[in-house]
């Protein structure tokens, strides 16, 4: 990396954002390699954010075809039958997306996620996968996890106003400023696997924890019992989901209310994602992804909400492996070494 | 609420949308997609290289050409349906006018200065539209709603203004290296390049001891049959080294400084580097003025790089050189640009070839840029998240659902566990002078200013309007308007020139002036107050204005580092620098002291204070006394952070809900 510097078309395309996180910062994004998953609306905002930010390929996977649902809340995906007919999701996002950024090698990859091995995943530094059912995720998360590089994994799912993004960046080191003006000092985070964070007892979890945690958790479950796809619901399966909740709750020895119906119902009706959060979230999840690449920057640890109800953007660390302090004494918990440079 | 997309309340709504730049681009997608049918947008700027990292609606073959109408063109292709208004203009056209405004349900702001932002306020204000203003810089962001009667206005609360430098810092004692830029800039850059006739400290402080300004100011002229190259040295020579000996002459200014060292060009450079300095072939056509580049010719590839004081000695020979060379006829009349290549090689070498007499340390072209031209610095993901609040609070205002209105900062560190803040909006400040009738007053000496003073420097710079009325009781003193006649103007321009007290209707101690912008519909009364004497360097426009919701611009000597970025002016070219400061990206800074992010100095859990910085992205250290406070009110279910105002004399607590 050392030694090669940035060309002149690059300085002056990227100079706003160069001045944000330097040139250093840039020439590693212009050298990552993005493996994306699931073409939603959400997905579609963050790989606006990356390939704008310049990094060095994308490349997308999405083997359907386009429903109204993906119309709505995509704006890579140009309402044209003549367009669009014939065309996967991830050619048409393909299509989009290069135009952004013409430095970026904007890509689409056609094969059955679930049948990739583990040597596919080796060529990128980051995956990020979208709807599709838990299983799958933690499937991949493990594959990621084997390969002797470190690989940066994320999920992200938006239903109705809400939205979720788990961060896995297994043990990361990075140099962390803090909020004040100090030396820098070198963290290392632990993160759980998506298996281990979407396990945690929830007897254990502060009942402060955001309840979009359990929600999703108990729209998974239906999903996986259901064999549904992500996201098929209607107005009919509210009282099923509400049961499932119960009986979910009682096996985790938590009262009821720990699940509020009324968030409960508001994602099993309003399935399809709503732009301003997809802007919200996709813009999140691109941040973190340059935070990951760059090494600059206090990484999400390890789940990040946003709900349109209270408008807050909240972070939570899960794990089913520690258990749980308050969320201060965790994270401090969670830094290994700390050297103070100069 | 997905199904909002279909929602009569979205579909049926009007609404306008100021800027169509970094927050614009993607507040305009995010419209669309919401289901927004009726979009109007103004911005009056063209698309530049610097813009497409981030503006995604438009690509390499669109610059040049109108932000607004290249908006609105790509936004049409994935959602061809809806209307989509474009208006290539600046927003305080008289076209804009407050009938203009009242057709709108809301007017959404993606602004870049603070002058714009004040005048859709008022607009606004006016035609009681409700409006979502939004500002990003870096990873920080902000969004608040303001609704008259309802919440605070805009200006309620104090802005920060551009940084100002005390002259003498500047012209005798800087210490940090924007000090360097402010004179490289302002005063060697405008003495050589721009308007002869305007003031320029250049020489007067250096110079306090010796000769008269008349024989300095030849100083600075080339001679008529005088080589560049013999003019550049005697340039070089007279500031960098003589100058600063007759600096050193001051003993008593050294006392508690480090000294300055002369430097003079056959110290750097030698006489046969100098005529080999570059081959002018390679500076880039005439044609395109803002192209030629002294490091191209030179041969200096990566603006990131730090140059040695030889280099930049070159490159100020070489920048010189071209300008005379290649651009002589813009001479006389050139003001700094950001995006004028050689006017930022040129002040980047100077400002360096100054830091390095003063022992300061050198920047690279890049860094100096940054700070010469007040570049705010941003990213895609900010804009984008920003634009996703504002579409939401939008639809709280056009829904009506005034308990849950917002105001929305997004953080770059985690604070009590979150990254996007919401708080409750302010009340209107009862003595803002905006949309209360709060009177201010101005303290001035009314036998020495004159009306254009007072137009200049409080109505214009201060209050931000642009088509003034200045009346005292029913006597019109000034006015500006298409519709004068010959006789008015006549008067008007000899009343500019009166002192205060010598104008036909005297204005002196105890008058109380009414100003008003008839196209913003504001109108603000100002009690006189005369004072005699003003300190020339706390109060270099010889007045104070008081009650006015600014943060005072106290001139003191700390500084950002580069990337925090500066709004650098001296005193008196503070107002009149069009790209103005960081400050206007209007983002504020959050400070938690409560939560330590280690956990290691956290206090007890009830611990509920958050201090938080004016409203400046730029850390602004010397107003810490000026500290909001946030409140978080922890309640079983939700918690909500609550702002006090900032304003010291209303500091009043909200309760919540
Ligand atoms: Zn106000």
């Amino acid at each position: 990396m050392e030694g090669e510097q940035l060309t002149e078309q690059e300085t002056a395309l990227y100079d706003r954002q160069i001045r944000v996180w330097g040139a250093d910062a840039q020439r590693r994004l212009s050298k990552s390699h993005i493996f994306v998953y699931g073409m939603k609306g959400t997905v579609a905002e963050f790989c606006k954010n990356i390939v704008l930010a310049g990094v060095g390929s994308v490349t997308l996977m999405d083997d359907r075809v386009v429903t109204n649902e993906a119309l709505a809340s995509n704006f890579l995906i140009p309402p044209d039958e003549k367009v669009y007919s014939g065309k996967t999701l991830a050619e048409l996002c393909c299509d989009s997306l290069k135009e952004f950024n013409p430095m970026v090698h904007v890509s689409v990859e056609k094969a059955e996620l679930v049948t990739l091995g583990q040597q596919f995943f080796e060529k990128f530094d980051v995956v990020v996968i979208s709807s599709c059912p838990p299983a799958t995720k933690i499937l991949i998360n493990e594959k990621c996890r084997k390969l002797s590089k470190r690989v940066a994994f994320y999920t992200v799912e938006c239903r109705d106003s809400c939205g979720e993004i788990f961060v896995d960046l297994q043990n990361y080191k990075y140099m962390t400023k803090g909020k004040t003006d100090g030396p820098a000092s070198e963290c290392e985070l632990r993160y759980s696997s998506f298996q281990e964070a979407t396990s945690a007892p929830w007897g254990r979890l502060q009942r402060r924890t955001s309840k979009l945690y359990f929600a999703m958790r108990v729209i998974e479950s239906f999903e996986e019992a259901n064999g549904r796809n992500p996201g098929a619901f209607s107005v009919e399966d509210v009282p099923a989901v509400l049961q499932l909740k119960r009986q979910l709750c009682e096996a985790q020895s938590v009262s009821e209310s720990f699940v509020p119906d009324t968030l409960l119902e508001r994602l099993v009706i309003g399935s399809i994602e709503f732009p301003p959060v997809c802007a919200i979230i996709g813009g999140i999840l691109g941040q973190e992804v340059i935070k990951a690449i760059s090494g600059k920057g206090d990484p999400v640890k390890n789940f990040f909400y946003f709900d349109v109800v209270d408008g807050k953007g909240v972070i939570e660390d899960i794990s089913s492996r520690a258990p749980e302090a308050d969320s201060a004494s965790s994270k401090s918990a969670n830094i290994i070494t700390q050297v103070v440079l100069e | 609420m997905a199904s909002l997309q279909q929602s009569p309340a979205i579909k049926g709504a009007k609404v306008l949308m100021v800027g169509a730049g970094g927050i614009g681009c993607e507040l305009l997608k995010t419209l669309a997609l919401s289901g927004f049918e009726d979009i109007h947008i103004i911005d009056m700027d063209t698309i530049e290289v610097s813009n497409l990292n981030r503006q995604f609606l438009f690509r390499q073959k669109h610059v040049g050409q109108s932000k607004a109408k290249v908006a609105r063109d790509a936004v049409l292709r994935f959602r061809p349906h809806i209307s989509i208004t474009s208006h290539h203009a600046n927003v305080k056209d008289s076209s804009f006018n407050v009938d203009f405004f009242k057709q709108f349900n809301v007017v959404l702001n993606g602004l870049d200065n603070l002058d714009a932002r004040r005048h859709v306020n008022r607009l606004c204000l006016a035609a009681e539209v409700p409006l979502v203003e939004s500002g990003t810089t870096g990873f920080l962001g902000q969004v608040s709603v303001h609704v008259k009667g309802r919440t605070d206005c805009y200006e309620c609360n104090p802005k920060p203004s551009p940084k100002t430098y005390p002259v003498c810092t500047i012209t005798s004692t800087p210490s940090k290296f924007v000090h360097c830029i402010v004179w490289a800039k302002e005063l060697l850059f405008a003495k050589l390049f721009g308007d002869k006739n305007q003031d320029n400290d250049l020489n007067v402080r250096s110079n306090d001891s010796t000769g008269s300004s008349e024989q300095t100011e030849d100083v600075f002229e080339r001679k008529a049959d005088e080589s560049v190259e013999h003019y550049g040295r005697r340039i070089y020579d007279h500031v960098f080294g003589y100058n600063i000996e007759q600096a050193l002459s001051n003993e008593e200014t050294w006392k508690n400084r480090n000294k300055p060292r002369p430097i003079y060009s056959s110290d750097v450079i030698s006489a046969e580097l100098m005529q080999q300095n570059g081959s002018s072939d390679k500076a880039g056509s005439a044609d395109d003025p803002l192209s030629v580049s002294a490091m191209a010719s030179l041969g200096l590839k990566n603006p990131q790089d730090l140059w040695s004081l030889m280099d930049n000695s070159r490159v100020f020979f070489e920048a010189l050189k071209l300008f005379f060379g290649k651009r002589e006829k813009e001479i006389g009349s050139l003001g700094f640009d950001k995006d004028d290549q050689l006017a930022v090689e040129f002040v980047t070498a100077a400002a360096n070839i100054r830091a390095a007499s003063f022992g300061i340390p050198l920047h690279s072209l890049f860094e100096a840029k940054g700070i010469a031209g007040n570049i705010v610095h941003a990213v895609a993901t900010t804009n984008a998240i920003v634009a996703g609040l504002i579409v939401i609070e939008a639809i709280k205002v056009l829904q009506k659902d005034f308990d849950s209105y917002r105001m929305s900062y997004c953080l770059e560190h985690v604070t009590q566990k979150m990254l996007i803040m919401p708080v409750q909006p302010f009340e209107p400040n009862k003595s803002c002078c905006v949309c209360s009738e709060t009177p201010l007053t101005l303290e001035i000496n009314t036998n020495h200013s004159k009306l254009r003073d007072f137009v200049e420097k409080i109505v214009k710079a201060k209050l931000s309007m642009t088509s003034p009325l200045i009346m005292h009781g029913s006597s019109l003193l000034y006015e500006v308007g298409d519709d004068l006649d010959e006789a008015m103007i006549a008067n008007y321009s000899a009343n500019l020139e009166k002192v205060l007290s010598s104008l036909p209707s005297p204005v002196t101690s105890g008058t109380m002036l009414t100003v008003e912008d008839l196209l913003q519909e504001f109108t603000c009364n100002i009690n006189i107050k005369h004072r005699e004497e003003f300190d020339e360097e706390n109060e270099p426009d010889g007045m104070v204005l008081l009650g006015w919701t600014q943060v005072p611009t106290k001139p003191k000597d700390d500084d950002d580092k580069p990337h925090t970025g500066n709004g650098v002016s001296t005193s008196k070219a503070s107002e009149t620098d069009p790209a103005v400061a960081q400050a206007d990206a209007g983002v504020v800074k959050i400070n938690v002291e409560a939560i330590d992010a280690s956990g290691k100095k956290r206090k007890g859990p009830d611990s509920k204070d958050i201090s938080l910085d004016p409203p400046s992205n730029v850390a602004d250290e010397a107003t810490a006394a000026n500290h909001k406070k946030v409140q978080q009110i922890d309640e079983d279910e939700e918690d909500l952070v609550v702002l006090d105002q900032w304003d010291i004399d209303t500091n009043k607590k909200q309760k919540l809900r």
